[in-house]
């Protein structure tokens, strides 16, 4: 049986540690606010250069761009794997370093070398404890505000890769935020770029549209101008989303921990009052013993 | 009085502009081009520049924009740029520290021909970014 002091103890360590992951849930939630804003702000963008650049590409030639031409012989890949620096944020981090590593198996059983790209410190670590070969890593980018320059910059050094043959194929490997509950690690070939589809939904109006359009220069090549920004919208839009499910995972760790610790409090203060109880009666106990031996 | 067009500019972070115009000018790659409402659709890519339209009220304005591309529809021009900042919003310091940076890496004449390119990209951008801050009066 404990003693009184020792529940006691015990008692107020765990409040001090639900007001620790009470803080980083409440962190964590203006964190997230900001990283969807920044993602609704993206979504014009996007949008819009995906329509055009479907319905430019609908007009080039099939093989306009290198970028688009799947190598015959595939040696080498890279995966550009998505985490978060930090922790404390369930199984995310988790998820995501099988995701990439089901793939490198994969590619390693056909004989293919795998290099990493590393976006957050989670995966590099496990990267490197696992004495995998990073081409390059990015820290401190995951889960803070994200400049468009760093997608940029980064994708450019794939598409330069890619076109020396440094890589044949690359992917990425990022957290697809589906909501506060769910987001499952999701995989994309970022190059040679897979066919893009033009926006069919709205070839009934726009079609007739762009039959009209004068292109400046050739649609060949507005298409090479826009197919490596294509790769860092691919890219910033993947770090926009890693970055949100960081926060919403985090944010439901921090909740289950908080919801532990007053589990833990409720249960160590029914041991508490218990252990006074029987303190009591046994003090009870002993005057009365007391008294009636006194009586004679 | 002319008809109005709508000018939306959009960055990856934001909408810069979405407002009435009256008129658009823009540096295309293959030479500046001016929009007004009824313009054929036209879609073309963009160079470092400026973008200067008139408003409802017929006041200029001026962003700079990083390039991109444009497409110009016939009641509205949708400009998509990697950044665009407004006259007031340029941080010319960092843009007159870009210039110098870019000016020394021109100098140095063992870089190879991309960091050359990047370069010479910066060093462009940093001109134009200068010279919409510099534009007085509008």
């Amino acid at each position: 049986m404990a003693t009184l002091k020792e529940v006691q103890q015990k008692i107020s360590s765990v409040k001090k540690t639900r007001q620790i992951t009470k803080a980083m849930n409440m962190v964590a939630t203006s964190r997230l606010r900001g990283a969807q804003g920044a993602m609704e702000a993206f979504r014009p963008y996007a949008e819009k250069f995906s329509e055009v650049l479907g319905n430019i590409a609908d007009k080039a030639g099939d093989d306009a761009s290198p970028l688009l031409t799947p190598r015959d012989e595939i040696r080498r890949v890279n995966i550009v794997l998505m985490t978060s620096d930090r922790g404390l944020c369930g199984g995310f981090n988790i998820n995501l370093i099988e995701a990439a590593e089901a793939l490198m198996k994969e590619k390693i059983s056909q004989g293919i070398e795998v290099s990493f790209t590393n976006f957050g410190k989670k995966g590099r670590d496990w990267a490197r404890n696992n004495r995998h070969q990073i081409a390059k890593e990015h820290l401190g980018v995951v889960g803070g505000k994200i400049a468009f320059n760093i997608a940029a910059t980064s994708g450019l050094e794939l598409i330069e890769g890619f076109l020396d043959g440094s890589f044949d194929e690359v992917y990425v490997v990022y957290a697809n935020f589906q909501g506060m509950a769910a987001q499952p690690p999701v995989l994309k070939k970022l190059l040679p770029i897979p066919v893009i589809e033009s926006a069919d939904a709205q070839a009934d109006t726009d079609q007739a549209y762009l039959a009209e359009h004068i292109i400046e220069p050739s649609p060949d090549e507005l298409l090479n101008e826009m197919l490596p920004k294509n790769v860092y919208i691919q890219i910033f839009n993947a770090l926009l989303e890693t970055s949100t499910s960081e926060h919403a995972a985090r944010m439901k760790a921090m909740d289950n921990a908080t919801k532990a610790c007053n589990d833990m409090i409720e249960s160590l203060t029914l041991a508490y009052n218990k252990a006074r109880q029987a303190a009591i009666t046994m003090e009870l106990m002993d005057i009365i013993g007391g008294a009636e031996a006194l009586k004679g | 009085m002319a008809e109005s067009i709508k000018l939306e500019v959009v960055t990856p972070a934001k909408y810069v502009v979405s407002e009435d115009v009256q008129i658009v000018m823009a540096p295309g790659t293959l030479g500046e081009f001016g929009v007004l409402s009824g313009h054929t659709p036209f879609l073309t890519s963009l160079k470092p520049g400026r973008i200067v339209y008139k408003d409802a009220s017929g006041k200029e304005k001026m962003i700079f924009v990083s390039g991109g591309f444009s497409e110009a529809l016939p009641d509205r021009v949708t400009i998509l740029a990697e950044s665009a900042e407004r006259r007031r919003d340029i941080d010319i310091d960092r843009a007159r520290a870009a210039l110098e940076r870019a000016e020394e890496r021109l100098a140095q004449e063992k870089a190879d021909k991309i960091s050359f390119e990047r370069a010479k990209a910066a060093l462009y951008r940093a001109i134009e970014r200068i010279k919409v801050a510099e534009t007085r009066g509008l």
